[in-house]
């Protein structure tokens, strides 16, 4: 059987098995569109978190991240494993007991204010499309890649997955697919990391294959090796960083702080039936997440090392298949600066920007570009994206389990894009008609709107899979500086300061919103020829700005709150219940 | 509607505050209730000073003199930066579960009474 066969075998089965589930677990109540009825276990609930934040970007670009940046990908690891510490120790367990749908929920009616409420809508609206239209791109890259259909036809099949237990199931049907996903994702991820540690250093745990020696007789260890060959090929040292230490530090709190402010994962906290289950549901959430993010930074060495290996110093003509068809799709590309028909890699860019293929072929059979090249010696171009996804066949792993790598891929972005869509249309269901504008509306009719907005968001967010907004991979830094320097501070002073009144608090979000997104749109969409290290404010870049914001939010809503009156007797009486665990089970009566 | 009409409906409609007859388990006095927030703060300062320390200070501000020594095949800093502070921080959320509820326990404020309608589910279920 075909790799392409059983492909479409493997990806199809885990489909069957998410509209399976999406059938036996439909939404007839608000209560279980919104939250899943309240009643999930918290180990499912972590399951379902983790498939819920594992996207596109963890399964398919993180490794090759860490491949191609060594010691600075570890922003990514820490920051987006430290903000579960932030929200199981200071927001879910006060949000679960709080006992309601949303996150602009908790903000309008502790801040008692529409405005606070809207401010945080947008602020929930904007985050999670950014980060959406990510992984409808992920489901085009992988379909088109896997079963050689076109990118957009890929995005429809995503679409109609996700509408179907989206629209109909609502969190009830997204979390126990999510589940499914998990276990698919996570096996996915497994195995092919699994096979390729034993195959370079004959560890067959890939945290600690990390530090074994490769098996080539050298006596070095993994990283030693990178290290030394990285520093041949005129790199800086894996493990060493590029950044400046503040940088790394600003960009690594902004991830952290970012984490804990994203509402599709606080509202996965709303699910589960008692606070202590909240903190327990964080603790295994993480525990899931961290099998797939303390693997990663194994699967981006060796895939670095074994790339080199593969690679350089090869006949074109002899270089295995995968450098071919990622070639195809425009992933990887070769220009023979020195006519001597090998492919040399080095240090540097190849040729200004992504590969523009003239269509014809060279005199190797190489697609040949119309970039201009650079005057370094290296030859190849290769987007970092393809690591996850080529690894297999890098590695010379058996057919299905590039299947499997495939359908893994599929279950992260959609599990998140699912996700994501949800909170979406409930914050356009629940807090702008029902709480805001349409407060008369039953039940029912607040039902049917949650699922006409579920459909336009599916609708949405497939339209820019398929014609991608030009800066989407630009403004994914928008999505965890917004939700660091907004929703994050808001949050934390609902619970932690009794006296913040709503005028401090809607001061504080809007100079940390406003704060951040002016400083990230002008170093990368009003002048992004100025976005280097020299020009940024203290040093810090776009990507690590929330700090800034935040702290800037901080001190606002304190300087602001000092002039306004304390917030009402009902509001302080409201905190002080949401710091008591006890109740929540029973509190929740709609 | 001004925005003070709306926020009084909905938390009453919405929100049940403590004292309600509904959720009687806790009839703390105002004492015992800072008693257990103060508790609360301290342990979580404690537990956020560790989650600083291990990924701000050992992973990135302190990398350069840790990656002097080695763990695993690893040097230290950069194995605290990829893998350790990571392990830690799991550690670090159970650590605040069990410590929180005996926190709990003593003032009379857990929820481990109330039977969750997911532990009814499992018990139709075996």
């Amino acid at each position: 059987m075909t790799t392409q066969m059983l492909t479409y075998i493997v990806v199809g089965l885990s489909f069957a098995l998410y509209i399976g589930i999406a059938i036996w677990s439909r939404a007839g109540t608000t209560k279980e569109f919104y939250v899943a009825g309240g009643d999930v276990h918290p180990i499912a609930n972590g399951m379902a978190t983790a498939a819920d934040w594992m996207s596109a970007a963890s399964f398919i670009s993180m490794a090759g991240i860490l491949a191609f940046s060594g010691y600075d990908g570890s922003v990514y690891l820490m920051g987006w494993t430290g903000g579960y510490v932030l929200l199981a120790l200071l927001l879910a367990p006060y949000l679960r007991k709080f006992g309601q749908f949303t996150v602009p929920d908790f903000i309008g009616e502790r801040y008692y204010s529409k405005s606070a409420r809207i401010v945080a809508v947008i602020c929930l609206i904007f985050i999670s499309f950014t980060y959406v239209a990510g992984q409808m791109r992920g489901v085009g890259v992988v379909f088109s890649r896997f079963l050689e259909v076109e990118i957009t036809t890929g995005v429809l099949i995503g679409m109609a997955v996700v509408f179907f237990y989206a629209v109909m199931g609502g969190m009830k049907g997204i979390t126990y697919t999510q589940v499914a996903q998990f276990c698919v994702l996570i096996f996915a991820y497994m195995v092919p990391a699994i096979f390729i540690s034993i195959m370079v250093t004959g560890n067959p745990v890939p945290q600690l294959g990390l530090g074994s020696e490769v098996l080539d007789g050298s006596g070095l260890t993994v990283l030693e090796k990178l290290d030394k060959v990285l520093v041949d090929f005129g790199f800086n040292p894996y493990t060493q960083s590029n950044k400046s230490t503040i940088d790394v530090f600003a960009i690594t709190m902004a991830l952290m702080v970012g984490t804990a402010g994203l509402p599709h994962v606080i509202v996965r906290f709303f699910t589960v039936p008692k606070v202590s289950d909240a903190r327990k549901s964080a603790g295994y959430a993480l525990l899931f997440i961290a099998l797939l993010y303390t693997t990663a930074p194994a699967v981006g060495a060796f895939a670095r090392l074994n790339f080199i290996d593969t690679v350089h110093n090869t006949n074109y003509s002899e270089a295995p298949q995968w450098v071919k068809t990622w070639e195809g799709i425009g992933l990887i590309a070769w220009l023979d600066k020195n006519g001597d028909g090998k492919i040399q890699y080095a240090a540097g860019k190849p040729f200004d920007g992504a590969p523009v293929f003239n269509q014809q072929r060279g005199e190797h059979g190489e697609m040949l570009v119309s970039n201009s090249a650079t005057d370094n010696n290296n030859e190849v171009y290769v987007d970092r994206d393809i690591m996850v996804l080529a690894n297999p066949e890098i590695a010379n792993l058996p057919p299905w389990v590039i299947a499997l790598v495939a359908a893994g891929g599929l279950a992260a972005a959609l599990s998140t894009a699912a996700g994501l869509l949800l909170v979406v249309s409930t914050s356009i269901s629940h807090d702008l008609l029902k709480k805001t504008f349409k407060p008369t509306i039953s039940e029912k009719q607040e039902l049917l709107y949650a699922r006409i907005a579920a459909a336009a968001a599916v609708g949405l967010a497939g339209y820019m899979g398929i014609n991608p907004p030009g800066f989407v991979a630009e403004v994914v830094a928008f999505a965890f500086g917004l939700a660091a320097s907004s929703l994050f501070p808001a949050i934390f002073l609902g619970i932690f300061v009794r006296n913040m009144n709503r005028e401090g608090a809607i001061a504080g979000m809007l100079s940390g919103l406003i704060f951040t997104f002016s400083y990230i749109a002008y170093f990368k969409l009003v002048n992004p020829a100025a976005n280097t290290a020299e020009n940024w404010w203290l040093g810090i870049s776009p990507e690590g700005i929330g700090t800034i914001g935040m702290l800037v939010n901080f001190a606002v809503a304190f300087a602001v709150a000092r002039s306004f009156a304390l917030p009402p007797q009902h509001v302080q009486a409201l905190v002080d219940d949401i710091r008591i665990p006890a109740g929540a089970g029973v509190s929740q009566q709609h | 509607m001004t925005d003070e009409n709306s926020a009084v409906v909905a938390a009453d409609g919405g929100n049940k505050p403590s004292g309600n007859d509904n959720s009687g388990q806790h009839l703390l006095s105002q004492g015992e209730a800072s008693g257990y927030w103060r508790e609360n703060i301290l342990l979580l300062i404690k537990l956020l000073v560790v989650w600083f320390i291990v990924s701000f200070g050992f992973g990135i501000l302190l990398v350069e003199q840790l990656n002097q020594y080695s763990l695993l095949g690893m040097q230290l800093g950069f194995w605290f930066a990829q893998q350790g502070s990571i392990y830690v921080f799991i550690v670090l959320i159970f650590t605040y579960v069990v410590r929180i509820k005996k926190i709990e326990q003593r003032y009379g404020v857990d929820d481990s009474a109330e039977l969750s309608s997911a532990d009814e589910h499992q018990e139709k279920s075996l």
